[in-house]
């Protein structure tokens, strides 16, 4: 679905495309996100993702923290805050110009606690960072921010390819010291994985390294949906989520996540609770 | 209107390249020991007003033959870097020594067309996995002409652990290390003279990029520390004077700012802490020290912040 026959041409378009739009953006200044634009490539995937539903502005009921300029455009840290009144559904993320915009949706389920993420993203130029929420009664809530960045879908992130490789699939959870049986902890989860985006080319072989990327992770609570996520090449290499869930006595967190080869990685990590307080 | 300025810019590129190449004036060199020249880039990054002469640049004349020890960050670098050979020596150039991927050190390999290129065995691929990005950000530093004739990187003698050079009456040993700045550095070292060319595995003044392993660097800096130089040319910062006689000292400084990045990221991840926490947090003690800081050590934490989470 990323286009794994396309990925080449939009590829192309993108690395003729992105100078002339550098040069607008340095000539007429888009820092607040605001031009005629901006509007008409969110109008475009208003529709293309939302239909014609309405979206309404979240105020600050949701609010996405990020670097305003990226210190690296590959691995863009991004959080987004929901006020818990909201009660969402689902939570979309959308990085407009971006050759694949949605990011990632994200399903809570009756483990969940709260609706706050966190995750890195690829940026691939300057560009709005939206996240809409589906509250439980189908209303539709968006916040947006918009991010300094450039090069991030093409740049070859991977540091150390050999080490990479070796690492391929390793998943970790990062709990906090002590988790009390019914109150809201914070997890971390890393999936160590390239993530290819299908835009990094390689000068030798004179082909792009084609697109190998996690599309789905599931975590569960006792077999309790914590979140269902669909990911796509925005997602930064060696995936990253924050997120919380409310543990009861004991029981294991239980991840399963699947890339785009057909290969699933899966981890259950226990969860050492103390006495509900 | 996008036509027209595309159209203009490639008109002013091919102009531009025209005068520039019968231009190529010598690039400054200085002779620190007996045939061995280096010359001084910016401590800055790529900009108009240094023309991406922004790495420190070497040559070594043996009996037969040059060696030159990377190359500047543009073609016409490469040219005046050529230029700066010619008024040194009649012998012919044999070898160009790629000491790391980072085009502001490799993209005026291009002057020397047709010369064999030696460098790490990881550096052939490493280069080709980024030369699309790093021409076009040289494009967007610099203009559409800096970044003209710049063609893949061949590595014709790839160095998977040492590897001796033969200039005639002369002999360089060079040295691939494990992933440190990047996963393909490579120092050159001259016995004869004692003289040792770190590339990046060194910084002086310029705040170290990290672009592979800070731990991994912490590592290569005690292999280095006992190769018997008696003057050492960093990648970036002062090439010539006292400081590059001060060896192993000159690795304390970088060692220092390393060990405060790694140590503060680390105590960053243990408390559970953010990257955007580790960005405004880590090293800050390290910022009066070093130019580029701000530069550099935003994604120097975010780097090392991604590696230590798999700890």
């Amino acid at each position: 679905m990323a286009g794994h026959p396309l990925a080449g041409l939009i590829g192309l378009l993108m690395l003729v495309t992105t100078p002339v739009l550098g040069a607008t953006t340095a000539a007429g200044g888009t820092a607040d996100g605001g031009t005629a634009e901006d509007a008409a490539r969110w109008d475009l995937l208003h529709d293309l993702y939302f239909k014609d539903r309405p979206v309404e502005d979240a105020g600050d009921r949701m609010r996405i923290d990020a670097p305003a300029r990226a210190y690296d455009a590959a691995l863009v840290p991004v959080r987004v805050e929901v006020e818990p009144s909201l009660h969402l559904k689902s939570l979309s993320l959308i990085i407009d110009n971006n050759p694949v915009p949605l990011a990632a949706t994200v399903r809570f389920g009756p483990a969940s606690a709260g609706n706050s993420i966190e995750t890195r993203v690829r940026v691939n130029e300057y560009t709005n960072v939206r996240a809409v929420g589906e509250t439980a009664d189908g209303r539709l809530m968006m916040t947006r921010v918009f991010v300094k960045a450039a090069g991030g879908c093409s740049a070859p992130a991977v540091k150390d390819p050999q080490e990479a490789l070796a690492r391929l699939g390793r998943i970790k959870v990062n709990l906090p010291d002590t988790v009390m049986a019914g109150s809201p902890a914070t997890a971390q989860l890393l999936i160590s994985h390239p993530n290819s985006s299908g835009l990094q080319f390689d000068q030798v072989s004179r082909t792009y390294i084609p697109a190998h990327y996690i599309r789905s992770i599931a975590i569960r609570y006792g077999g309790q949906p914590v979140l269902d996520i669909d990911t796509d090449i925005s997602i930064s290499e060696d995936p990253n989520i924050r997120f919380s869930f409310v543990p009861g006595t004991g029981g294991s967190l239980e991840v399963v996540a699947q890339d785009t080869k057909g290969a699933t990685f899966t981890r259950t990590v226990p969860v050492k609770t103390g006495p509900a307080l | 209107m996008g036509r027209t300025r595309v159209l203009a810019a490639v008109l002013c590129a091919a102009v531009l390249a025209t005068t520039a190449a019968a231009r190529a004036a010598p690039l400054a060199v200085t002779e620190i020991a007996p045939g061995v020249f280096v010359h001084q880039g910016a401590i800055a990054e790529p900009a108009p007003d240094n023309g991406g002469d922004t790495a420190n640049l070497g040559f070594i004349v043996g009996g037969s033959g040059v060696a030159v020890i990377d190359t500047g960050g543009t073609p016409e670098v490469g040219r005046r870097l050529r230029e700066a050979i010619a008024a040194r020596t009649d012998k012919p150039v044999t070898v160009v020594i790629d000491t790391h991927m980072h085009p502001d050190h490799i993209f005026g390999n291009a002057a020397f067309a047709g010369v064999p290129v030696a460098g790490h065995a990881n550096l052939q691929d490493a280069v080709a996995a980024r030369q699309e990005v790093y021409q076009r950000r040289l494009a967007d530093e610099l203009g559409a002409d800096a970044a003209a004739g710049i063609t893949p990187l061949r590595v014709d003698q790839p160095v998977a652990d040492a590897l001796r050079i033969e200039l005639g009456g002369r002999t360089l040993v060079l040295t691939a290390y494990p992933t440190a700045h990047t996963n393909n550095d490579l120092t050159v070292f001259d016995p004869q003279t004692g003289t040792l060319f770190a590339g990046d595995l060194l910084f002086l003044d310029h705040l170290p990029a990290v672009d592979g392993s800070a731990v991994g660097w912490l590592g290569v800096i005690d292999t280095l520390a006992r190769v018997p130089a008696v003057r050492v040319v960093p990648g970036h910062g002062p090439a010539v004077g006292p400081a590059v006689a001060d060896w192993p000292g000159a690795l304390e400084p970088e060692r220092r700012y390393l060990t405060a990045l790694v140590e503060g990221v680390r105590r960053v991840l243990k408390a559970g802490g953010s990257i955007q926490e580790a960005v405004t947090q880590v090293a800050q003690d390290e910022r009066a020290r070093w130019l580029l800081f701000d530069a550099y050590n935003p994604r120097n934490v975010t780097a090392t912040f991604a590696a230590l989470e798999w700890e």
